[in-house]
């Protein structure tokens, strides 16, 4: 599904055309873009929605001797990685209000901030999949092992995206290619990140912090 | 006259032209088939290929009725029935239904609405690519040790177990799952596309409740299928994962589920249903009103019942699972929401009939087809009610009465309904009309085929034969209904053989069309036929629902239709060059990504990592020459 979420130019966004600087020229005043992104992005929901609820049917269904929740979850580290998470979010936030005012300089540095913080997560998460694969975890282990791995898997991918996705904005914003204009090219990356951002508190909160 | 992209009303310096590749230029001629990003061309593309696997597809049909002619068929093996049976459905709903109803929206959704192109005309074509990559993917199967055989529903655990515990014997199961994966791709963008053109691109005046009927129920199609293929893919990756990976989602004794399975499934294909039926509902709303020479009756009620469909259809998937032993709870709840979505479907129809009384009626044969809609899908839905009621559907459960209520459904519905599609938007497509006698010919022979080849099923059915089996016993009562099916699909076969000859004599010889020769209700009768590469010379504005035909009619005092004065030589329709209108340009991109896909999928399939290394390669330059290509080249 990631096909998607691929940096559209704005400029594929209308065949309309519209006013770089406000309201666009559409029936809704919504961009195609941005509508296309929202109705997207809601369709995941649908998709990580499956795999969340999978992984709570199959709560509690391993078979006995393989390891469970509790063997394997490092709550302090995955809330450590969890908020370096979050954070990205506010990067994000801070680097659309600069392309915004015209300020490349600040957007550049939120912007690799941003998917700086998305890296470090991504790191985080195949360091708890090491341990937890030491401790005796493999996908074919058991129903939680499977659920587990192929729900943050999926999720980790859908970072991984939104990493390259930013770091190809931060690198056409060096080049001199991204210009105010182009703001809305940022918010449509910001929709995606926020939108990962949150599917993750929610499996963190659902998977990890409910018992 | 208004420029039609941002380049042009953006200074060069901003955007500068770039490209990686030479853009391609031509807008006609073979090649430009290959990188059109004409909304026209790509719904053309769409019906093309959609047609050439409905004649595949009739040709697996026309097999398994053979075999199943008599009792004890020796003509194909078990294993090949299988395949038969399972490539016959996979076909017909993904590589038939969904696509021929894309083809009828990219056509028409734009002119209907009064636009000049879709909202993203590059990820449209994108969309027809992944759709024709991703069938000749899962026919590849054929080729590369197995075709899909777990059926097109590929129920766990016998999907899922892995290959070398031997439950399915070859790829089958990989192939299907991974291909439907990628047709889910290809449908979901074009969906997003359809929502994006239909709530943002409609000309001045077109407001929501006064779009045509086939309009709103592409849009909620496009709603539909954004929300539904999700949770099948999802299914998909569970079964792909436990075939290839050990996982256990669907291992009993390791606590997972196959039941998971069927809920994730139906989540999405009850919804699905829904997907290949309410284009045919509106393509018949269209005909139906211009036939009877009056408005749709109760045309809101139509809207409005269309999207109560869409969201009722969310809440009644487990009427495929009442075998399953849900417990009582589950199975009544299940049971009364059936019988409730029944009740818009059933106002639809009255809403059609009242449509066509009293009319002025002209059995053309687009509107032949669409009374044969109506009947054949009542029928259909009368034997869907039954389902409602679970004691009674549990005898029906894996009998042939269901294999004859959804083909009156879907072949009695959908494909009815495309065929009256067919005669009555030819002109507009082609600019020449299909012969109306020969189509009259096409019409009966296929209401006759088809009756007698599903009709007979309802019987069988209810005195116990299964489906999905490859022989029958004789002395069961069963042969008279199978013999007389069989004949009834080559009476099928005749019929669509008929429609080829149609389209080929027609197509040098036949009558030219001028711009409105239905007396046709809304836009896409107002601009020439065949529609021009800019759709409208000037962009439509609109003062009313069924806007065209009140620029050609007023009532008198008696409430008599009272012909308005021609104020050109055809009138009404638009004239002018559609000089100065700036149109997307044509790209190699959604072609080149989309060829990442299949790659991607055979490494998946074989377990090959080195051939995803190209496959991600190819993604990845596709996505990023796309991106930085502008919509439109500068010239
Ligand atoms: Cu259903």
């Amino acid at each position: 599904m990631a096909q998607a979420t691929l940096p559209v130019p704005a400029d594929e966004a209308d065949a309309h055309g519209h006013d770089p600087h406000g309201h666009a020229d559409t029936n809704t005043g919504v961009t195609n873009t941005k509508l296309a992104m929202w109705v997207f992005l809601s369709s995941e929901c649908i998709f990580f929605g499956a795999f969340i609820s999978t992984y709570l049917l199959y709560r509690g269904r391993s078979v006995k001797g393989t390891p469970t929740p509790k063997d394997v979850y490092n709550i302090p580290f995955t809330s450590v990685t969890s908020f370096i998470l979050l954070m990205s979010s506010l990067t994000m936030v801070l680097a659309l209000a600069a392309i915004q005012r015209g300020d490349h300089r600040r957007f550049r540095v939120w912007t690799i901030a941003t998917a700086l913080f998305g890296v470090t997560f991504i790191g985080g998460q195949i360091y708890e999949f090491t341990e937890f694969y030491r401790e005796g975890l493999a996908l074919k282990t058991s129903v939680f092992g499977s659920s587990f791995f192929v729900l943050t898997g999926l999720h980790g991918l859908h970072v991984c995206v939104g990493i390259m996705w930013l770091l190809t904005l931060w690198g056409l914003s060096m080049q001199n290619r991204l210009h105010v204009q182009d703001a809305e090219r940022v918010e449509i990356a910001g929709l995606y990140w926020h939108f990962v951002d949150i599917v993750w508190i929610v499996i963190f909160t659902v998977i990890y912090l409910i018992p | 006259m208004t420029t039609t992209t941002r380049a042009a009303t953006v200074p060069a310096e901003i955007a500068p032209p770039r490209g990686i590749l030479h853009r391609p230029k031509s807008t006609s001629g073979f090649w430009s088939w290959w990188t059109t990003v004409d909304h026209k061309k790509i719904g053309i593309l769409y019906g093309g290929l959609a047609l050439v696997f409905f004649l595949i597809a009739g040709i697996e049909a026309l097999l398994i009725r053979l075999q199943l002619a008599g009792p004890n068929g020796t003509i194909l093996t078990a294993s090949q029935y299988n395949t038969l049976f399972t490539m016959h459905g996979t076909t017909m709903v993904f590589l038939v239904g969904m696509p021929l109803a894309t083809a009828f929206g990219n056509y028409l959704i734009p002119l209907q609405i009064g636009a000049r192109d879709v909202a993203f005309p590059r990820l449209n074509m994108f969309g027809f690519w992944v759709f024709a990559a991703g069938g000749a993917f899962i026919y590849s199967g054929f080729f590369l040790g197995g075709a899909p055989n777990g059926g097109w529903f590929g129920y766990t655990p016998l999907t899922s177990t892995p290959m070398t515990m031997g439950a399915l014997p070859g790829h089958g199961p990989d192939f299907w799952a991974v291909g439907l994966v990628m047709l889910g791709i290809g449908s979901v963008t074009s969906g997003l596309n359809f929502v994006a053109t239909i709530l943002n691109m409609r000309a001045p005046g077109m407001t929501l409740m006064r779009m045509p009927v086939f309009v709103w129920m592409m849009l909620v199609v496009a709603f539909l299928t954004v929300f539904a293929m999700p949770a099948v893919t999802a299914a998909l990756i569970m079964v792909f994962f436990d075939r290839n990976f050990s996982t256990n989602f669907f291992v009993a004794k390791a606590g997972g589920d196959p039941l998971l399975y069927q809920h994730l499934f139906w989540l999405f294909g009850h919804p699905e249903v829904y997907i290949l039926i309410l284009p045919g509902m509106g393509i018949v709303s269209e005909t139906l009103p211009v036939f009877s020479r009056k408005p749709l009756f109760g045309r809101s009620v139509v809207i409005f019942s269309g999207i109560a469909i869409g969201f009722l259809g969310w809440g009644v998937w487990a009427h495929h699972m009442f075998a399953t032993g849900l417990g009582p709870v589950a199975q009544t709840a299940f049971g009364l929401s059936t019988m409730l979505i029944a009740i818009p479907t059933g106002v639809k129809i009255f809403n059609w009939m009242g449509t066509v009384w009293g009319g002025s009626i002209k059995l053309s044969s687009p509107m032949l087809f669409s009374l044969g809609f109506i009947a054949m899908f009542t029928i259909g839905g009368l034997s869907g009610v039954t389902h409602s009621i679970v004691p009674a559907d549990t005898q029906q459960t894996d009998t042939y009465y269901v294999v004859a209520h959804f083909h009156y459904v879907l072949f009695g519905g959908l494909v009815f309904a495309i065929f009256g599609g067919f005669y009555y938007w030819w002109p507009k497509v082609f600019g020449r009309l299909l012969d109306d006698r020969i189509g009259k010919v096409n019409f009966w022979l296929m209401l006759i085929g088809f009756n007698m080849t599903f009709f007979p099923m309802h019987i069988s059915g209810l005195q116990g034969q299964p489906r999905r089996t490859y022989q029958y016993p004789a002395n069961m009562g069963w042969d008279t209904a199978n013999f007389i099916a069989t004949i009834g699909a080559f009476v099928i076969a005749l019929s669509v053989l008929v429609f080829l000859v149609n389209v080929v004599k027609t197509a040098r010889r036949g009558e030219v069309a001028s711009a409105d020769p239905w007396d046709g209700r809304t836009l896409e009768w107002s601009i020439p036929s065949p529609a021009p590469e800019y759709n409208f010379a000037e962009i439509p504005e609109v003062h009313a629902a069924d806007d065209f035909w009140h620029r050609k009619y007023t009532e008198d005092e008696e409430g008599r239709l009272v012909r308005l004065p021609a104020g050109g030589s055809d009138d009404g329709v638009q004239h002018g060059d559609g000089h100065g209108i700036h149109l997307p340009s044509p790209s190699f991109f959604p072609l080149i990504l989309a060829l990442g896909l299949p790659i991607l999928g055979y490494a998946a399939v074989f377990k090959l990592p080195w051939l995803a290394v190209p496959g991600v390669i190819v993604l990845l330059f596709g996505v990023y020459a796309w991106g930085i290509e502008p919509g439109t080249a500068e010239d």
